[in-house]
């Protein structure tokens, strides 16, 4: 309505000829900016919490801000956070665990994955039972697994000793030993997840034609044979998403370890989210946490672009 | 087979304990506290006590407002522009999809900390709009929804637009009746995923009382450390973990395809 208002305002001044053209070339460039309205709100919050914050780290981890002062205080110190990072034991342990336990969770998470998939892919009432259970951990919150598995690793009395103690075996300290700790953690990661890469695989086995298993089955290939020549090759693009979803996953979540062992004992279980947690949250090192949240952040960029191709794939018609 | 069934036991193991220890009575000593087998006879006292030093109701009702709040502000913004990605011509269309496809990389968790600073800026600490703000815009749910869109016949659209309808309400009366599925798709893995979260609500809420589910479970999680409490405890991770396991068994082939979907698609 009020677009036609000033239309009308427009003839008054202009002469003929260009009065004719106003309002097509007005529609024209409404029609032009209609996309970009309709993006408008989703690029407001992308702006707000997935582009500005990168910008924001990479200033702030070039300048240092002693706690507690104001703006005033705040010193450019160049790399100054990125060597104290560095050089901190506590980083490096972290950065250290994180690969540790990222290859440790991705390798049984994946067999186990692929091992439920196959084992319940035919549709029956006993494999529909197993889907759910395998399943039912990757819908729990982190912090309830956790909870649950405080009570496991539980010395003496709890679930894991309890039952081992029944077949004479005395279980270490499973969260206090800075030996075992960050395995007992994995041990509930590849709990947690691997029913939830486990639908994949099945998605992706349904998706291999019964022709190339059959034409293998009439070759005489045994079922080793034909995991290892037909199957394995085929689910290739779902492994290597697989991979990349869970990479991020292994990077981006900590819940367990706040709840569990907050990092201990003596940083065994300590990983970079929960290091730059802590940096920010209880030692108020900002120009620390955000040089750290960098160094991640270029970490899953790295893992991203290496896969750039298979999601872009996926996203497209 | 035998081993099937053994591993699948072993994997429901702590949902089996959960359930039996939940019900187990107060009396029954800390020594069998890890016991599989049921007692009798069963109690409801573990439940009433969770419920009563935990302030669940209140943590449900702040989980219930943060997930549908989100959920309502996400079905606009991700209908809009998956309608834009799926059916409009505009320069830049490529670019800008790559500007979204970086979201599912630079997830929000990983940005916690410059992100509480924007929260701060924006004067939503401490808020649950606050809890919500970072995941207004979705890529994943921008990608399900062009998916969604561009399978749809445009006939019903031309139908429409022929008729003289705008194009809002072709959005709402035509295309997105026919486009429930992605959506339904959409709000089970975004619900599921924020009914869970944990790391930034923790950050940003600080009043008790604003409390998420989550945070409420850890902080009693922490509090059973000291004292043997251990039937509360299972109790209180039960609450949490019901109305999701729940609604999972009542409608699984839908979540399985909806969890399928948000992988191969986005």
């Amino acid at each position: 309505m009020s677009l036609a208002g000033t239309t009308q305002a427009f003839d008054g001044i202009e002469n003929g000829s260009a009065a004719k053209m106003q309002p097509r070339w007005r529609r024209r460039l409404r029609r032009r900016l209609f996309p970009y309205v309709l993006l408008a709100p989703s690029l407001l919050f992308l702006g707000l919490f997935t582009y500005l914050p990168v910008v924001r780290v990479v200033v702030e981890s070039l300048h240092d801000r002693p706690h507690g002062t104001g703006a005033a205080m705040v010193s450019f110190v160049g790399f100054g956070n990125y060597s104290k990072v560095l050089a901190d034991p506590a980083f490096r342990q972290a950065a250290l665990n994180n690969l540790v336990y990222a290859l440790g969770t991705l390798i049984p998470t994946l067999v186990l994955a692929l091992a439920f998939a196959l084992a319940v892919q035919r549709s029956n009432r006993f494999s529909a039972v197993l889907r759910t259970v395998f399943f039912l951990p990757s819908l729990v919150p982190l912090v309830a697994a956790a909870s649950l598995f405080f009570f496991i690793f539980l010395p003496g009395v709890g679930l894991l000793d309890y039952y081992l103690a029944k077949i004479g075996i005395t279980g270490p300290n499973w969260l206090g030993d800075s030996d075992i700790a960050l395995w007992s953690v994995i041990g509930l990661t590849v709990w947690k997840n691997a029913g939830y890469y486990m639908l994949f695989y099945i998605a992706g086995l349904q998706n291999i034609p019964h022709d190339t298993i059959e034409a293998a089955l009439i070759d005489g290939a045994n079922a080793w044979q034909r995991l290892r020549y037909v199957i394995l090759p085929a689910l290739l693009p779902t492994t290597s998403f697989v991979v990349v979803i869970a990479l991020i996953n292994l990077l981006t979540s900590v819940d367990h370890v706040i709840v569990l062992t907050r990092g201990g004992p003596s940083n065994a279980t300590n990983l970079l989210l929960y290091y730059i947690f802590q940096s920010a949250h209880e030692n108020f090192e900002i120009g620390k946490a955000a040089a750290a949240t960098l160094l991640s952040v270029a970490v899953l960029l790295a893992i991203s672009l290496a896969s750039m191709r298979i999601m872009g794939r996926g996203a497209q018609p | 087979m035998a081993l099937l069934a053994t591993v699948a036991f072993l994997w429901a193991t702590p949902f089996l304990w959960t359930l039996v220890a939940s019900f187990r009575p107060e009396g029954a000593g800390s020594v069998n506290m890890a016991s599989l087998v049921p007692d009798t006879p069963q109690t409801l006292d573990n439940f009433r006590n969770a419920l009563e030093s935990g302030a669940f109701g209140l943590y449900y009702l702040n989980t219930i407002i943060v997930v549908l709040g989100l959920l309502a502000v996400q079905c606009v913004t991700v209908s809009l522009a998956g309608y834009a990605f799926a059916r409009l011509r505009f320069p830049g269309r490529d670019v800008l999809f790559y500007v979204f496809l970086l979201q599912l990389m630079l997830v929000p968790p990983a940005l916690i900390v410059p992100n509480l600073r924007t929260v701060v800026d924006l004067g939503l600490y401490d808020t649950l709009p606050g809890v919500m703000a970072p995941y207004f815009a979705s890529a994943f749910g921008t990608f399900l929804m062009r998916q969604t869109f561009l399978a749809l016949p445009r006939d019903f659209e031309e139908a429409a637009a022929i008729d003289g309808a705008p194009w809002w309400a072709i959005v709402w009366y035509v295309l997105l009746p026919m486009a429930q599925p992605g959506l339904v798709a959409f709000a089970i893995v975004s619900v599921t995923a924020h009914w869970n979260e944990f790391l930034w609500p923790l950050m940003v809420i600080n009043d008790p009382a604003k409390q998420t589910l989550t945070i409420g479970l850890a902080a009693f999680t922490r509090g059973a450390e000291g004292g043997k409490e251990w039937g509360v405890l299972a109790a209180g991770t039960l609450l949490v973990m019901a109305p999701l396991a729940v609604v999972f068994v009542a409608f699984q082939r839908r979540f399985v395809d909806s969890f399928v979907f948000s992988g191969v698609k986005g």
